[in-house]
């Protein structure tokens, strides 16, 4: 299996290891994870940076019944169950195409989402995230087929894109499964889906400004 | 290194007293006292971890947004999950400090937030596995956080400041940037840096 060549980089993974990203970003951060080792390593790293940084902080006095209060809640709290482990018995016939943490957001039958065409060659479909969590980001599966991308937009704030199957190529180069492209307000970038097509999960934390005359039409549409 | 241990004569004597013999806690190390309270539900082992713990989490959460009502009643939801959870704790893998780190983190993004943390799943299928993984040497993860704390005093302070805030603020590094008027590629060659410093730290004996 091939890893990733295209990675998130250290800041957007120490604010996922912080908890300072929104769940839509924290999703495509995991799920970039998943497929990507070498990145599983730096944010276990970044997060014992975290617990470094607790060990350092100024502590503050807690009130001696709190931990009276704790104690006596012990002995209701039975120990929480491990994860439950899968039966490796035989490897699984088929691996799902989705890795989690995606797959319980979306499930791994793509022909049952309700996707929504934006254009010819291009549908979406928008993932239900916690509510309230949206002000902090959008995600969204896109579907291109074959030669087809966005038009011509710059950012406002940052756009994240992951490819799960097939690929795309832009400015920045070719992407496949795994990658994890970033752009924020200084790239002006055109993405054409590879000959196979695209899947991937998009992340925005701010509407999309699309700059062509196709943009201006479709722009109200996407509301991206 | 001198083994850190449980700085007792800190703990507030009023719960001591009732807890059995206090020595019992005393030479331990935070990732055996975990480890204890995993195994056989010891509970001196708990309240001494409370006692290191609940002030650094209270600190934390303050620093999140609570108020100290609020950030005493997180402190205890998290100590309690600590108490739930430590059977699944692995001292190879994280220091105890890390791991009640990472309890706290999603925590507070639950109860302050209301959202979920999409983490990855271990047992996963899809999931591409580490092909260094079986080189795992097994260096307790207490040791390299040692040397972690050692390297995290020697960064310079506008790479510790914005780690802290970075870790400690519930806000991106865009916002950071935004807010204390740094440009963004300052704050990104800043944090990049101190990652490096730290990661070499964490790395080096291997």
């Amino acid at each position: 299996m091939t890893v990733p060549t295209h990675h998130p980089g250290d800041t957007l993974l120490i604010d996922y290891a912080g908890g300072a990203l929104g769940e839509a970003a924290s999703l495509i951060v995991a799920t970039h994870l998943a497929l990507c080792p070498c990145c599983r390593l730096n944010v276990a790293e970044m997060e014992a940076v975290g617990g470094a940084l607790l060990e350092t902080i100024e502590p503050e006095e807690v009130d001696p019944a709190c931990l009276e209060m704790v104690l006596a809640r012990l002995d209701d709290l039975p120990p929480l169950p491990r994860a439950p482990r899968p039966k490796l018995v035989c490897q699984p016939a088929e691996v799902p195409l989705l890795p989690e943490p995606l797959r319980r957001y979306v499930g791994n039958d793509l022909s049952r989402l309700p996707w929504k065409r934006l254009m010819r060659g291009m549908d979406c479909y928008d993932i239900p995230l916690a509510s309230g969590s949206e002000r902090r980001g959008k995600a969204r599966l896109m579907r291109l087929a074959s030669g087809v991308g966005p038009p011509h937009h710059t950012h406002r704030g940052i756009e994240l894109t992951l490819v799960l199957d097939g690929g795309f190529t832009d400015d920045l180069g070719q992407f496949a499964r795994g990658d994890l492209s970033v752009a924020d307000d200084s790239v002006r970038h055109r993405p054409v889906a590879d000959e196979e097509g695209c899947l991937c999960l998009a992340v925005t934390d701010a509407p999309l400004h699309f700059t062509g005359a196709l943009g201006l039409i479709l722009n109200p549409f996407v509301k991206f | 290194m001198r083994a850190e241990t449980v700085p007792l004569k800190t703990c507030p004597k009023t719960w001591m007293q009732d807890l059995g013999s206090p020595a019992a806690g005393a030479d331990r190390t935070f990732e055996e006292l975990l480890t204890a309270v995993g195994r056989d539900r010891d509970r001196t082992a708990f309240a001494a971890l409370f006692g290191h713990f609940a002030p650094r989490l209270k600190a934390y959460l303050r620093r999140q947004g609570c108020d100290a009502g609020g950030a005493e009643e997180l402190v205890q939801d998290v100590m309690l999950l600590v108490w739930r959870r430590a059977e699944t704790y692995d001292p190879t893998q994280a220091s105890a400090a890390t791991w009640v780190f990472t309890i706290a983190r999603n925590r507070r993004i639950d109860a302050l937030r209301r959202e979920q943390r999409p983490e990855i799943d271990p047992a996963d299928p899809t999931l591409v596995p580490d092909p260094m993984e079986s080189a795992d040497d097994g260096v307790a993860a207490r040791e390299t956080a040692g040397r972690l704390q050692a390297a995290l005093k020697t960064l310079p302070p506008e790479q510790a400041d914005l780690l802290r805030l970075a870790y400690f603020e519930d806000k991106p590094h865009s916002l950071i940037s935004a807010e204390q008027g740094i440009p963004l590629g300052t704050v990104k060659s800043r944090l990049r840096l101190a990652m490096e410093r730290l990661r070499k730290a964490m790395r080096d004996s291997r």
